[in-house]
């Protein structure tokens, strides 16, 4: 039992069917497998289409008959960097990792006392976070632009830091809670009959067991909080730009630039899909732990 | 399992750590900047609209710097409907995160009967060899209010047509000095060779007050049309202006350029560009565009005329990018600096000699000097005394036949036309994407209108 | 926006002691207060606000122009026949988008559950649309793939004689789904990936050695075991699409007319084109009141299903 269950599911198993059945299903399976070649390079397509089109000179990315091959420059990415992209990049680093750290620091303990430790009220406490995730953020976007005006934080990356906090701590308290759930009650028991105090409990015992779940949902933040736009270009001015920003300052309302536009679009979602492209094994196995239970 | 939970613990406050201090260190050099570096150095931010010729300005931007070490430039460029929408927001609300903002003769005499903007005549007064005189006098007086400018002008524009003298030879049709409307449909369908291939003509018909409504505004002008009449009140369902739609929508249907509910003015640069089409009617600074051999493959081969017209002599609009200074600035004196200097002789001469940039890229539709400078008559000359004469013949006071209670050509300037003029472009758009009709367009339009002329009747 | 909705019986999963006194109650709580404190500052407030300029007749553009007219703002969202084009827009694109997404997304996932050569290559490809900034993913389908002459789908669909299908202008609302769905089904695609790689083998080789079809065995032992992950797929699809900005803004500016405009895109509109910071206030409180009616009762039905299978874990 305990040896199946740890058994990839793709493996055959001890009992094998026969040898016909077996050379059938194995020719269904290399069609399936062009199938999800054909499906994952046509999903894949456009963004490949946007990074050749990124080393093109405009005249080669304007023709009606598509051009594969054409003498590839980098004069669209030397173009962007002489926009200055730098400050850029740093403001959503920045924005990026502290969101994303703070959304860690308040929402693991939060986590932790809604799911390991249930109180009161912890389902209304629960939809609470949820539902702030349903306010729409354009309805209260004045009011922030007002406050935030009021306070002096206008155009400030710190600002971002916050409101993206404040965006996806209600998913990750959401996500963390499923992982914390998974923690088996018995070690958590022991841990307080040691008298070990909360802080530690949670230190030594729950994160280390979750850890997968964790970076899951700080992927997630970090996706989400890279690519926001909204907040970013209403707050935002000389100094707090961020990179989507920084992109829709490239489109120019007199047309024509299609390949500066692309190079500036690969380097504004490049940082994100590389990120994802690296961690996608603890996302899937983070989603997955964290669903089951 | 345990060992490697153990690891990983005493692993993370290190890569922390590490991440940590290379934001600090970024933090740092991006904080820099912002706090204005050395001690006497003054930072002007600048929100600018990204059109090509203000990229120009941005690229040259390093020159005025060197030449003026106590100020020190950060551009915030954003593309037409952004930059509106933040400007806007930030000026309306007092936010001073700007301290030079790109208006235009929408914005600039509203927002200084507002005391929004800084007066500027003592800054052009004490400045030797500005020459406020100079500046073409509709531009000049649609960037006035009670007759002080508020913004001075970077380029102006008026509107035009654009054909492509080669087809027309190939099939024998002579333009007018003064076209017609009715000609113009009339060459559209001689011209058109049908889906797929090159068409007629390319008209806007994307939403946005900015976009469809601007050449849109000037035909319902020249039909006679009018979107008020003197007690405000609305007269979108009027015959004249059901005409001037209907014609409108009907030319761009028939023989204009694919995806036209989607065209502005982007889109129809790219198809005149790519010689997908044989007609273009908008902005005079599209030349600068369809002639550059970089970006066009027509350049050389295109005739111009002015904006056709039906019931008045002329029917050109009158646009201009300007800049002014936001009251809140606590940094007026550098920001002018700066200003003068774009805005300048001296910098359209700059630009002119400039190998990146050349004569035909310079910022036009300012000043009355530009039109003398040989270099650019000489690139410019099939269409820049077109150029002069539509901006100088453009009428805000009096944009049609009847008379109106707002000034403005392609708009009406009063506060609520961005949101007005958006949802009635909306309407137009869907009657261009043939999803509705033009009298339900319209319909729908005139109770919008009706809405805001309310609100002026009281 | 408060939690007004009943709660449900809490479960006790830990079988902690059933007498919890005070201070104990309080220490328990403690490591939620900050999260949920830092919430309540950053969303509430600007909420609050929004329900105070509700109330108000304001534009931005005309100063003096603030007095307080008690309900008239709603009456004009209420009037407006624009607005409930919008919101149904808003409704088919936020479920059409998700379900579509969902269900494309468990195909996917059922296809590279499989062994085939290069499985971790195709998933790659596969989940970058979700990593994508979105405002580079709504230019890269509005321009790359949907301009009506030099766009690659209608490339591609020239020898079938499609050529020059205006996909923006005519079918809008479907062109910005399809922006979305491009998006989102990497995401369902993975989550659903996570939920096949759980199940346990020895129910499916069982099944198999008792002579189950395929069919049957999807329908009655894997889907079953996916309703949970494709419940959490629906819940997350509908709160982020629900709230979708960027893709309208990008792709169609709500055009032509309205028939691609969905709720945020048309207060943004009214916020910060017309200024008329009360009406935009009024509108944004409505559509608060509607989503959380409707999101009162999804929840509720996700938490029976949550709390009821931990009830019987």
């Amino acid at each position: 039992m305990a040896v199946t269950t740890s058994t990839p599911p793709d493996t055959q198993g001890p009992a094998a069917p026969p040898e016909p059945r077996r050379q059938k299903r194995s020719a269904a399976n290399v069609w399936l497998g062009v199938i999800a070649w054909v499906v994952g390079i046509a999903f894949f397509f456009p963004v490949f289409w946007m990074v050749l089109t990124s080393f093109k000179q405009e005249t080669d990315a304007y023709t009606t008959t598509p051009k594969i091959i054409f003498e590839p420059t980098l004069e669209q990415y030397e173009g962007v960097f002489s926009a200055g992209v730098g400050p850029y990049l740093a403001n959503s680093l920045i924005a990026t990792v502290f969101s994303t750290l703070l959304v860690l620091l308040l929402g693991i303990p939060a986590a932790f006392a809604v799911s390991l430790r249930p109180v009161k009220k912890t389902q209304d406490v629960l939809f609470f976070f949820i539902s702030t995730k349903m306010l729409p953020v354009v309805a209260v976007i004045v009011p922030i632009y007002v406050v935030v005006n009021q306070i002096g934080m206008l155009d400030n990356i710190w600002t971002l830091v916050v409101l993206y906090t404040g965006m996806n701590l209600p998913i990750a308290v959401w996500m963390m809670r499923s992982f914390f759930l998974e923690v088996p009650g018995e070690l958590l028991e022991q841990a307080s009959i040691d008298g070990a105090p909360l802080w530690r409990t949670l230190r030594e015992i729950v994160l280390p067991i979750i850890s997968p779940g964790i970076f899951a949902t700080a992927l997630i933040c970090v996706i989400f909080a890279w690519n926001e736009f909204f907040f970013a270009v209403n707050l935002t001015a000389a100094n707090a730009g961020t990179m989507p920003v920084f992109l829709v300052g490239f489109i120019t309302s007199e047309g024509l630039y299609w390949a500066q536009l692309s190079a500036a679009a690969t380097l504004a979602a490049l940082p994100v899909i590389l990120a994802g492209w690296v961690a996608q094994n603890k996302l899937v196995q983070g989603l997955s732990f964290g669903a089951v239970k | 399992m345990q060992g490697a939970a153990a690891r990983r613990r005493s692993r993370l406050p290190v890569v922390v750590g590490a991440v940590l201090a290379t934001l600090g260190l970024l933090a740092g050099c991006s904080g820099a900047g912002a706090l204005g570096g050395a001690e006497g150095v003054e930072t002007v931010t600048v929100a600018i609209v990204s059109n090509p010729q203000m990229e120009d300005a941005i690229s040259l931007a390093p020159e005025f710097e060197a030449e003026n070490p106590g100020i020190r430039l950060r551009f915030v460029s954003l593309s037409e409907n952004e930059a509106r929408a933040k400007i806007t927001a930030s000026v309306a609300t007092g936010g001073g995160e700007f301290d030079i903002v790109m208006i235009s003769n929408y914005e600039t005499p509203q927002w200084a009967q507002n005391g929004w903007l800084t007066d500027l005549e003592p800054y052009m007064a004490a400045t030797p060899g500005y020459d406020r005189a100079d500046f073409i006098p509709t531009v000049r007086d649609s960037l006035s209010y009670e007759g002080r400018m508020y913004s001075v002008p970077f380029y102006g524009e008026s509107s035009f047509l654009m054909y492509r003298r080669d087809l027309f030879e190939q099939a024998g049709i002579q333009m007018p000095a003064q076209p017609t409307w009715p000609q113009i449909a009339e060459f559209a369908a001689r011209l058109d060779q049908g889906e797929g291939r090159q068409r007629g003509i390319c008209l806007r018909g994307k939403p946005g007050w900015g976009e469809v409504m601007a050449p849109l505004d000037t035909v319902i002008n020249t039909f006679g049309g009018r979107w008020y009449d003197p007690q405000w009140r609305a007269q979108l369902t009027s015959p004249e202006v059901r005409g001037a739609v209907q014609f409108y929508v009907d030319l761009v249907r028939q023989h204009g350029q694919p995806g036209a509910s989607q065209s502005g003015f982007s889109e129809c640069a790219t198809q005149f560009g790519q010689g997908q089409v044989a007609m273009w009617y908008d902005a005079t600074s599209a030349a600068g565009t369809v002639e550059d051999p970089a970006e066009s493959t027509v350049a050389g081969r295109i005739g111009y005329a002015p904006a056709p017209v039906v019931a008045t002599p002329s029917s050109g609009w009158l646009y201009t990018w300007s800049l002014g200074i936001p009251q809140t600035s606590p940094r007026k004196d550098a920001a002018w600096r700066f200003m003068s200097w774009m805005t300048s002789k001296e910098y359209i001469q700059r630009a002119g000699n400039d190998p990146e940039i050349g004569w035909t890229s310079i910022p036009p539709g300012s000043r009355q000097s530009t039109y003398q400078i040989p270099q650019y008559q000489q690139v410019a000359n099939a269409y820049a005394p077109l150029i002069l004469d539509g901006l100088q013949r453009a009428n805000p006071q009096q944009p049609t036949v009847q008379p109106v209670p707002y000034q403005g050509v392609q708009f009406l300037r009063i506060p609520e036309f961005q949101d007005l003029g958006t949802r009635v472009s909306q309407q137009v758009s869907a009657a261009i994407a043939g999803q509705i009709t033009v009298d339900e367009a319209l319909e729908q339009s005139q109770n919008y209108a009706e809405t805001v002329g309310e609100s002026y009747q009281r | 926006m408060t939690a007004t909705m009943e709660r449900p019986a809490a479960p006790e999963t830990t079988g902690g002691a059933p007498m919890i006194d005070r201070a104990e109650g309080w220490r328990r709580r403690a490591p939620l207060l900050p999260a949920l404190i830092f919430t309540i500052i950053v969303t509430q407030i600007p909420f609050i606000l929004t329900l105070w300029y509700s109330l108000q007749s304001w534009n931005l553009v005309r100063p003096g122009s603030q007095e307080f007219v008690w309900f008239s703002n709603y009456a004009d969202v209420f009037a407006d026949s624009q607005f409930r084009t919008v919101a149904l827009n808003t409704v088919i694109m936020t479920l059409g988008s998700v379900l579509i997404a969902v269900v494309l997304g468990l195909l996917l996932a059922l296809l590279l559950n499989r062994q085939f050569v290069g499985r971790g290559v195709v998933r790659t490809l596969l989940i970058t649309p979700f990593l994508i900034t979105p405002v580079a993913a709504a230019l890269l389908w509005k321009t790359v793939l949907l301009d009506p002459t030099l766009g690659l789908i209608n490339f591609v669909l020239t020898p079938f004689g499609a050529s020059g299908t205006e996909w923006i202008s005519n079918y809008p609302l479907a062109s910005v789904m399809a922006a979305l769905i491009w998006q989102w089904t990497p995401f369902m695609m993975l989550l659903l990936l996570a939920g096949l790689q759980s199940m346990p083998t020895d129910q499916l080789e069982a099944a198999r050695v008792d002579g189950a079809s395929a069919w049957s065995t999807f329908r009655e032992l894997t889907l079953p075991h996916l309703r949970r992950f494709i419940e959490l797929g629906v819940v997350l699809g509908t709160i982020y699409l629900v709230n979708i900005f960027d893709q309208v803004y990008m792709m169609t500016q709500g055009g032509p007319g309205v028939a691609s405009a969905n709720l945020p895109f048309y207060i943004y509109q009214r916020a910060f084109l017309g200024f008329d910071i009360g009406q935009s206030a009024a509108m944004g409180v409505v559509v608060v009141i509607l989503t959380l009616i409707a999101a009162n009762f999804a929840l509720r039905l996700i938490f029976k299903s949550f709390s009821g299978e931990e009830e019987a874990a």
